[in-house]
């Protein structure tokens, strides 16, 4: 494959959701000759489908609001196994960078007063989530996409990349990928490498996740020897759609809590009361009463514990179910028909309210929804340095979801929006500084970009017995069974060797047609990802022996102490995956203190 | 064209014991340079969406059928086609709602050029999504802050729905059937994205002329075909199209605009009384009830469109 395509660019960012666009959007503004390069058509990342709000201490609705004590839920919502400088950057930073996309053209929904309206989500002390009704995802990826236009950023769309080139010094140097609709290569020359790819939820069966959340940006790097950290720490949200069995999966936001939507088992108790864990009891109502006051009096009341962090409400909800408490079709009922009038639901909610009624025959404003945990999010990821999002790897960088550190075990909803554009915006600015001080781009590597192309045209060549989708249906159900919200040793153990025989199998896997727009194809290479992201979550999750956040190990139940002060580093040695401990960087004193005083 | 199937009669109540008949899909398969339709037995599933039927004929029969998709949920607009002759997003159109007693037809939306089987090229409307003047707010407030009046934005947000699905751009007829036409005409979806601006409390632009001689309003003759097929229920002909010809024929003659100004007796506006007006009017979710509405009803303007 000599003589591909070719582009040089002092920044490549790979990814067009929160995160990329907005890398893009500041490296084209610091004057980098900037790339964006996407696997779907631009607008169409799963950014689209975030729905409660942005997390930002803007304070415009509890002016007590500020970032320390942002800072300090996202820090305990994490299990305090969060990266402590990306956790204070992140709240001083959002507020700023929400402000900054109302430049660009959002709309946020408004105070009486005319700023931007703020509501209540889980494990968020204040109201605080900037959002359009329950699609902010879709604003904010709109306004970053419009701004990206309007300066004139190259973007490739439905181009996926399958390699990264290195020079000798092992120091990223560009990129290789494909055209989706005609199957051509195309290699990228650059001085920096963005990645923001995204989520790895298409590894599990039930996800909120979109075709795209395939794990890429987390396998490219492991691929070019960075490391990947805290893998085990997969979020699966509490309230996904259970029925019907094609929706299943599908998000529910957790807005409908933050509205006043409350959990109920199949006898009508708000069983939600019963699963207050001691590390969250003292800022917990105790009883229902307490909790109905909470939404409109913060000072006084204890918010209810249906805004617990969403490790803690999944883990409830996953018990209930299986005590035999749960809904007909294996959830528990989320309740905000009886909570708010039908006109307040279809003006909170207007996505949830159509969702339901086109999908499940469903009116939420009468009726209660049936719900369950979801795989929704990885809160782990590509290893990067708080400041810059600089990888382990000279000139790559990562950011948004595929990066890991910022939110430790568990993250807060709406905290991810907020992640996209306080980190997207610094690894744009990390990268472009790279490439704008460096005065020539080294030479690519005829042999890599080789290799890349021979290796992504191999499926054509062979026997199968499997084909990709066999192989995706497999995988899908062997994460879903044995790495899903409760972990054993047994099942990893199992899933380890499972993920071993698929990996084999999908090496082997036979893609039929040819190269043009051929997803059988495109899945082939997406299982590549997959696999590789699934067997470093496997692997994190056997050697943390503990429960924190969103690992949860039934053989090893709650914190231990040992495990405080770890994360768990995956990467690629030899050939073979591996896992060590690390310790965590350790937070300075004058912040550590918000953590002396207890609890409100 | 549509055939229109009614949920009510069609929601067929579930048999218990005896295995449901295969349903048969035709899908469209083929390049740009021809292709036919196929037709594939499938067993149905409860709750399925048109989306599901085709993803489970790809990971069995058709491994190499492409059909482009994302979120499965109605949120990213990428799986736009046309369902037995309607324009609609596969992940939203349930399969209880199409008649079962005749193969479900699927084929790539017609007003774009075939890359693959359902997939379409869809670049016109990332070059028109170029040509649109940016935002371009005015200061902020000294406390660094803008302050927006949730009355004066409504409207905008209704627009910023939008999940360009392109299946308005589809049904239009000004470039539907007539291609040498997307050259001078930005098409519904831009003109949301146009009024949105026009309407945007902060915005300090004035956008009319260019979009009457560069985003070609005067062609759109409001038939409603892109209000019908918006998967977001947008009232795009009444609350953006008609609004913006208004404030176009300040400066130019549009004998539709002239026509809605002519029945409801509404004079001329300058574009910070018309911010005013349409955001103000944005509580009316059944904006097609405004004088706007009737002009729409008025025939089309002499020679145009199709």
């Amino acid at each position: 494959m000599t003589g591909t395509e070719r582009h040089d660019f002092d920044v490549v960012v790979v990814g067009a959701g929160g995160a990329g666009l907005r890398a893009a959007i500041e490296a084209r503004q610091a004057g980098a000759r900037t790339a964006l390069v996407c696997k779907s058509l631009l607008g169409k990342a799963h950014t689209v489908m975030a729905e409660g709000g942005v997390a930002a201490a803007l304070g415009s609705v509890w002016p007590e609001d500020n970032w320390e004590v942002h800072f300090r839920d996202t820090m305990r919502g994490g299990k305090m196994l969060n990266n402590w400088r990306m956790a204070q950057i992140h709240a001083q930073e959002a507020p700023d960078r929400v402000l900054e996309l109302e430049e660009w053209g959002a709309l946020f929904d408004r105070t009486e007063d005319g700023r931007i309206l703020q509501r209540d989500f889980g494990g968020h002390r204040y109201a605080r989530l900037a959002h359009v009704g329950d699609r902010t995802g879709l604003e904010m990826i709109r306004a970053l996409q419009q701004r990206a236009v309007s300066i004139g950023i190259d973007v490739f769309m439905e181009c996926k990349v399958v390699r990264l080139l290195q020079d000798p010094s092992g120091a990223v140097n560009g990129a290789v990928g494909f055209w989706r609709e005609t199957g051509g290569f195309v290699t990228f020359g650059a001085k920096a490498v963005v990645l923001a790819t995204g989520g790895l939820g298409k590894a599990w069966k039930f996800t909120t996740n979109s075709w795209e959340c395939t794990g890429d940006g987390m396998a490219l790097a492991l691929w070019a020897g960075a490391d990947l950290i805290d893998m085990e720490a997969i979020q699966f949200h509490p309230t996904g759609m259970v029925w019907p069995p094609s929706a299943r999966g599908l998000l529910v936001t957790e807005g409908v809590r933050g509205d006043g939507g409350v959990l109920k088992n199949r006898d009508g108790e708000r069983f939600m009361f019963n699963y207050i864990s001691p590390f969250f009891a003292a800022e917990t109502a105790a009883t229902i009463e307490e909790g109905d006051h909470w939404y409109t009096n913060k000072a006084d009341y204890r918010r209810p514990p249906e805004l617990l962090p969403r490790d803690e409400v999944a883990r409830a909800i996953n018990t209930e179910v299986k005590a035999g408490r749960g809904s007909p079709h294996g959830g528990v009922y989320l309740d905000i028909a009886s909570r708010r009038t039908p006109e307040e639901i279809r003006r909170l909610l207007p996505s949830m309210y159509k969702q339901f009624k086109e999908l499940a025959d469903v009116d939420i404003t009468t009726t209660p929804m049936e719900v369950g945990p979801t795989c929704h999010y990885a809160m782990g990821g590509i290893r990067v340095e708080a400041d810059t999002e600089a990888t382990t790897i000279e000139g790559l960088f990562a950011a948004g979801e595929a990066a890991g550190g910022m939110h430790g075990s568990n993250r807060l909803g709406g905290n991810s929006l907020s992640d996209l554009i306080v980190f997207g915006r610094r690894a744009g600015l990390g990268a472009s500084e790279r490439a704008l001080g460096m005065t020539a781009a080294s030479p690519l590597s005829e042999t890599q970009i080789a290799d890349a192309t021979r290796h992504a045209m191999t499926y054509f060549d062979n026997e199968g017995p499997d084909g990709p989708y066999a192989v995706h249906r497999d995988l899908q159900e062997t994460m879903q069974a044995l790495v899903g919200i409760i972990r054993t040793e047994s099942e990893l153990l199992e899933a380890r060797e499972k993920l071993g025989e698929l990996a084999e199998r999908a090496s082997r896997c036979a893609v039929e047609g040819n190269i043009q727009f051929n997803p059988g194809w495109h899945l082939a290479l997406d299982l590549e990802s997959m696999l590789a992201v699934s067997n470093c979550t496997t692997l994190s999750a056997l050697e943390r022996r503990e429960s924190r956040g969103g690992h949860t190990r039934e053989d090893y139940p709650g914190f231990n102490p040992a495990f405080e002060n770890v994360n768990m580093i995956t990467r690629l040695v030899g050939g073979a995956y591996t896992v060590t401990q690390e310790p965590k960087p350790q937070m300075p004193s004058e912040l550590a203190k918000l953590f002396a005083e207890e609890a409100h | 064209m549509a055939i229109d199937a009614d949920p009510d009669t069609s929601a067929a109540p579930e048999p218990t014991q005896a295995p449901k008949p295969d349903l048969v899909m035709r899908l469209w398969r083929g390049d740009a340079s021809g292709g036919r339709f196929m037709e594939f037995r499938v067993a149905p599933q409860e709750g399925e969406v048109v989306l599901d039927v085709v993803h489970r004929i790809q990971a069995t029969e058709a491994p190499d059928l492409a059909v482009r998709w994302n979120c499965k949920a109605g949120k990213c607009g990428s799986c736009s086609a046309e369902i037995n002759g309607r324009p609609a997003l596969m992940c939203m159109t349930r399969m209880s709602t199409l008649p079962t007693d005749q193969p479900v037809t699927v084929s790539p939306m017609r007003a774009f050029p075939v890359m693959r089987d359902l997939v379409t090229d869809v670049s016109y409307n990332y070059e028109v999504a170029k040509l649109i003047p940016a935002f371009t707010p005015g200061p902020r407030d000294p406390d660094g802050l803008y302050r927006m009046a949730q009355v004066d934005i409504d409207r905008g947000q209704e627009f910023r729905k939008c999940i360009e699905c392109f299946l308005c751009q589809n049904v239009c007829h000004v470039i539907r059937d007539h291609e040498e036409n997307k050259p001078r005409y930005a098409g519904p979806r831009f003109f949301v994205r146009l009024a949105e601006l026009e309407m945007h409390p902060l915005d300090t632009l004035d956008r009319r002329d260019y979009i009457h001689e560069v985003m070609g309003i005067s062609y759109c003759n409001i038939t409603k075909c892109c209000t019908e097929v918006c998967p977001e229920d947008i009232h795009i002909t009444d609350n953006a199209i008609i609004p913006l010809k208004e404030r176009v024929v300040d400066s130019r003659y549009d004998p539709v605009a002239w026509l809605g100004r002519k029945l409801t007796g509404r004079p001329p506006r300058t574009k910070a009384s018309e911010a005013r007006k349409h955001t103000g009017a944005a509580h009316a979710q059944s904006a097609a009830a405004s004088g706007a509405g009737e002009a729409a009803k008025a025939p089309p303007a002499p020679g145009s469109g199709a």
